[in-house]
């Protein structure tokens, strides 16, 4: 039986073949079969999840929480230098100055990103915004978020900072960024299951590694990623302490 | 900015739970909260900071040298009710996560408010210590604290 691997759907598209490579230099790094399964829905991918199939993720930091302390996952790596951060953007003719200036009732665009839409709400609190005042909408991708927002079909719109700093100059110039978050210490990580950690070591070395050898840079940058940095249990034990801290 | 801000500085003497006390310049001046930001501590089992981030050595206007190993009641504000930190405490000892407003004391006299949760690190079954994340609170939840926390001192 292959192990079974797959990503957070919250990955760029553009870096959707990238995942594969990776797989592909996984296997034979590590000497096994693995099968890397993608998921439209954060939903559909917990399902699996929690249904045992799943043996390596690249987890969401919401995601690595349940992972870690309910399914026994343990997290080997993280991207170096990338930060999960969020932005709060209006239409750049918005009479919205700040956060504060956004009343009950504002129409609000965002995704199933878990991150990005607990740390947006965490930035709309000091308006006393929260779940129960302001109308939401889901969409499917940032391009879509920033489209309601340029239709005049929301006030106020969440967005991944790095999803939002690639839409094109043109898109970008007709919003405006009222709050961006300066965390620093959330990010996705590489979590390896129960049935896979007798290669943990075996991982962990690889991927610190990776972006020496000309190869796995290559798949390195089809990822968007520069290399792996080795991430310690209490490290993850951390972030999942803090990520506690702000779903409540 | 508060609007009853009025600038003004006095010495107030400071009694801690633990019997010892401290007087300190209060300065009656709000910091505002930084946009975006965390401000993350961790402290021991006794409330003894382990781990500030750039965030918190900022705001509190110490140097990190000076808030490791400090006990965390350094940022105890006379303008806070015993009674907040009683609740606290009951409540992250009793391995609950616990979430209020506090009004701040910097090392400069200077206040800031926060919303903070602190919850107890539990590390193989093991409570190891605490960790604290505040963000920006509201204008409406700063006065509604203001309100409250006159009646219990
Ligand atoms: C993780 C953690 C963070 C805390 N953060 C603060 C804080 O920011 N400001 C504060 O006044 N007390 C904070 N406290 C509570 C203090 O330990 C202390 O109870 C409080 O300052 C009152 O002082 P006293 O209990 O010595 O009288 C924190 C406690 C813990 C465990």
């Amino acid at each position: 039986m292959p192990f079974n691997f797959t990503v957070s759907p919250d990955f760029a598209p553009d870096h959707m073949s990238g995942w594969f490579y990776f797989n592909t230099w996984l296997q034979r790094n590590l000497g096994t079969d693995i099968h890397l399964e993608l998921f439209d829905s954060f939903d559909e991918q917990r399902e699996q999840i929690r249904a045992g199939k799943i043996d390596l993720i690249y987890a969401n930091p919401y995601d690595a929480s349940m992972l870690v302390r309910e399914q026994g996952f343990k997290a080997v790596a993280r991207p170096a230098g990338t930060r999960d951060e969020a932005v709060v953007v209006v239409p750049a003719n918005s009479s919205v100055e700040s956060v504060e200036d956004l009343m009950a009732g504002s129409r609000l665009a965002t995704t199933a990103d878990p991150d990005v839409h607990t740390i947006g709400m965490i930035m709309l609190e000091p308006a006393d915004l929260d779940s129960s005042n302001i109308s939401q909408r889901e969409y499917d991708t940032y391009i879509l978020v920033a489209k309601a927002l340029l239709r005049g079909e929301a006030d106020v719109g969440f967005f991944l900072k790095q999803g939002f700093d690639e839409l094109s100059d043109l898109i970008k110039g007709q919003m405006r960024v009222l709050v961006s978050s300066q965390i620093s210490v959330v990010h996705h990580a590489l979590l390896v299951g129960p049935s896979l950690q007798d290669r943990f070591d075996d991982l962990s070395r690889m991927l610190v590694d990776m972006h020496t050898d000309e190869k796995g840079a290559g798949v390195l940058e089809s990822m968007g990623l520069s290399r792996w940095e080795a991430m310690s249990v209490e490290q993850t034990e951390f972030m999942i302490d803090l990520i506690d801290t702000l779903t409540i | 900015m508060s609007e009853k801000d009025t600038g003004s500085v006095r010495e107030e003497l400071i009694k801690y739970f633990d019997g010892s006390e401290r007087v300190a310049e209060i300065v009656d001046e709000e910091v505002p909260f930084p946009d975006g930001k965390l401000i993350v501590s961790r402290t021991n089992t006794k409330g003894i900071i382990t781990h500030v981030n750039q965030a918190f050595v900022d705001m509190s206007a110490y140097s990190r040298d000076e808030l490791i190993g400090a006990n965390h009641n350094i940022l105890r504000h006379p303008d806070m009710p015993a009674v907040a930190f009683k609740g606290l405490w009951d409540t992250i000892e009793g391995g609950e996560k616990w979430q209020g407003y506090v009004k701040n004391l910097r090392k400069d006299g200077r206040y800031y408010w926060v919303k903070a949760t602190v919850i107890p690190n539990v590390r193989e079954g093991k409570l190891v210590g605490y960790t604290s994340v505040r963000r920006k609170p509201s204008r409406s939840k700063i006065a509604e604290s203001e309100a409250l926390y006159v009646t219990l001192k």
